[in-house]
C-alpha cells in the first residue's frame, strides 16, 4: 500500500484526507500551525449566504475525528525531496517523514499591506486591512482609532492585486465580493455608518454575488465610486484623508473618513513557494502549478504530487473545498482505485 | 428651423464611425504601454496640478486615445512632468513618457 501525506489542514486538506479515510486508506495530514482551518477561524461569515464561519470551522473538525486520518499538528514541512522513488518530507525539527504520495494543500497568505506604503498601513491606525475587519465584524466592535463608533467607513478595493508595483497582475477573486459582504455585514451592526466602496471594476462572478451587490444598494444604502485610491494621509484629529479619483464625474476628489479597509489579495504562501520550488511546479507568482487547469488541474509534473486549493491560485472556500475532494479522486485514480 | 424647442448638438457625440485615430495610434506605437490602461483615474488623483486647476489627465489621456485633440495641447501645458502619476498607476502605465509623447504629436 502506498503512503499519503498532506501537507495543509485547511479546507483543501481536511476534504482530500476526508475523502481518502472514507475508502479505508490511511492519511498523515501535517499542519504547521497549532489548529485545523486557520485562515477560515478568524472570518466572521461567509459569502454569500453569511454562514457562521464558525459552523463551516466545526463541521470541518468533525470530519477530522476519523481513524484513519494521523493528524500532525505544528509540523511545518520545511523541504521535500525525491528518495527512492517517493518523497522525503523534512519538517522543522529535523525530523524526517517517508511517503509515496503528497497532496499539497498549503494554501495563500494574504497580501502584506505594508507593502503599499502611499496607502497609510501601519502609519495611521484609521487604515486597517480587510482581516482586521472581518476580526471587528466578529466580535461586534467595528471602532475608529479612538475606540470610537466610526461615522463613515471606506473600502478599497484590488490592494496587492491588479497592480504592477506590487508585482501581482492577477485579479485576487474573492475580494470584491468581500468588501460588499463585510460593507452589509457593517450596515446591520452599525445603520447610520457611511460605507464606501472605491472599486476599478467589481467582479461579482459567483452565484448570488452580483445579488447581493444590489442588495448591498437597494437595502443598505452602500455606496460605490469608480476610482483608485492614490493616496491615504492622517487627519489632525485621528481619521484618514483619502484622494481619488470620481471618475465617472471625471473629477478628483478627497473624502476623510474614520476608516480606510484595505482588501487585501492572496499570495501563494511561504509553504507552497518552498515546497513547490523544490519540487519543480512552482508557478507564476509563486502558486503551485497543476498540470492542466480543465482536465488534470490536481496533478502535477513531479511524480506522485497532487496540488489542491489557493496554493494553486486564488480561490473562494467552497471552491477550495470542492478541489479538496477532486484531489483525492486523482489520488483514487493514480492507486488504480 | 428647429420646432422642439431643442438642437440636436453634433459635437456632443461621439462617433466612432468617423473617429480621427491618426494621432491616437501614433501614440499607442511610440508609448505602447498606455494600451493596458484601465481608466482608473489613479493618475489624477495623485497628480499635484490637478486639485487646483481642471487639469484631468486621465480624461487628457482618454480624450487624445479617442481622436478628441482640441484643446488638449494648452491643457498639458500644465503638467509639470513631476511623473507622480507614474509611481501610482497600477498598470504600470508610463505616463510621464505618454505626456511627452501627446505634446510631441499634438505639436507635429
Ligand atoms: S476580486 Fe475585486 S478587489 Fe479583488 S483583486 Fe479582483 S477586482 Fe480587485
Ligand atoms: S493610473 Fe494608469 S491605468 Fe489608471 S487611468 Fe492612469 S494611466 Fe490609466
Ligand atoms: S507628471 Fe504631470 S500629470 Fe503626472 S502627476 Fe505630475 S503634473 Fe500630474
Amino acid at each position: 500500500m502506498k503512503s499519503i501525506s498532506i501537507i495543509g489542514a485547511g479546507p483543501a486538506g481536511i476534504e482530500a484526507a476526508t475523502v481518502l479515510a472514507s475508502q479505508g486508506i490511511t492519511v498523515h495530514l501535517f499542519e504547521r500551525t497549532a489548529s485545523p482551518m486557520k485562515n477560515v477561524a478568524d472570518k466572521a461569515f461567509l459569502f454569500p449566504n453569511f454562514a457562521p464561519a464558525t459552523d463551516i470551522v466545526e463541521a470541518m473538525g468533525k470530519k477530522l475525528l476519523n481513524n484513519n486520518i494521523v493528524q500532525h499538528l505544528d509540523t511545518d514541512i520545511v523541504a521535500i525531496a525525491r528518495q527512492d522513488g517517493g518523497w522525503k518530507l523534512s519538517d522543522a525539527r529535523g525530523e524526517s517523514h517517508y511517503t509515496d504520495i503528497v497532496i499539497m494543500a498549503t494554501g495563500y497568505e494574504p497580501f502584506d499591506a505594508h507593502r503599499k506604503e502611499e496607502l497609510g498601513y501601519g502609519i495611521y491606525s484609521g487604515v486597517i486591512t480587510s482581516l482586521e475587519m472581518e476580526k471587528m465584524i466578529r466580535y461586534q466592535r467595528v471602532e475608529n482609532s479612538m475606540g470610537e463608533r466610526p461615522k463613515r467607513v471606506v473600502f478599497l478595493q484590488c490592494v496587492g492585486s491588479r497592480d504592477e508595483k506590487s508585482g501581482n497582475h492577477y485579479c485576487s477573486k474573492v475580494c470584491c465580493v468581500t468588501a460588499v459582504k463585510q460593507a452589509i455585514e457593517l450596515k446591520r451592526q452599525l445603520p447610520d455608518v457611511d460605507a464606501y466602496i472605491f472599486y476599478m471594476d467589481l467582479r461579482m462572478w459567483g452565484q448570488h454575488f452580483e445579488e447581493l451587490y444590489r442588495s448591498s444598494q437597494q437595502e443598505y444604502g452602500v455606496r460605490f465610486v469608480r476610482g483608485r485610491i492614490s493616496e491615504a494621509s492622517g487627519t489632525f484629529d485621528g481619521r484618514v484623508q483619502i484622494k481619488a479619483e470620481d471618475t465617472l464625474m471625471g473629477l478628483p476628489l478627497k473624502l476623510t473618513t474614520d476608516l480606510l479597509v484595505l482588501m487585501v489579495g492572496m499570495e501563494a504562501s511561504q509553504g507552497t513557494r518552498r515546497l513547490g520550488s523544490a519540487c519543480g511546479i512552482c508557478g507564476e507568482y509563486g502558486f503551485a502549478q497543476s498540470v492542466d487547469p480543465h482536465l488534470r488541474d490536481n496533478f502535477t509534473a513531479a511524480d506522485g504530487v497532487f496540488v489542491c486549493g489557493a496554493c494553486k491560485r486564488p480561490m473562494s472556500i467552497n471552491d477550495v473545498v470542492n478541489d479538496g475532494r477532486s484531489a483525492a479522486l486523482a489520488v483514487l485514480e493514480c492507486l488504480g482505485h | 428651423m428647429n420646432k422642439f424647442g431643442f438642437a440636436i448638438s453634433q459635437g456632443r457625440q461621439l462617433n466612432f464611425d468617423e473617429m480621427k485615430s491618426d494621432k491616437a495610434d501614433r501614440l499607442l506605437e511610440v508609448e505602447p504601454s498606455y494600451k493596458w490602461c484601465i481608466g482608473c483615474g489613479g493618475c489624477t488623483a495623485s497628480c499635484s496640478a490637478a486639485g487646483f486647476t481642471d487639469f484631468n489627465i486621465r480624461r487628457i489621456h482618454t480624450a487624445f486615445i479617442r481622436g478628441q485633440y482640441d484643446g488638449l495641447e494648452e491643457k498639458l501645458r500644465r503638467c509639470m512632468l513631476c511623473g507622480k502619476c507614474l509611481l501610482v498607476c497600477p498598470r504600470g502605465v508610463n505616463t510621464r513618457s505618454l505626456i511627452i509623447n501627446m505634446r510631441r504629436l499634438l505639436h507635429d
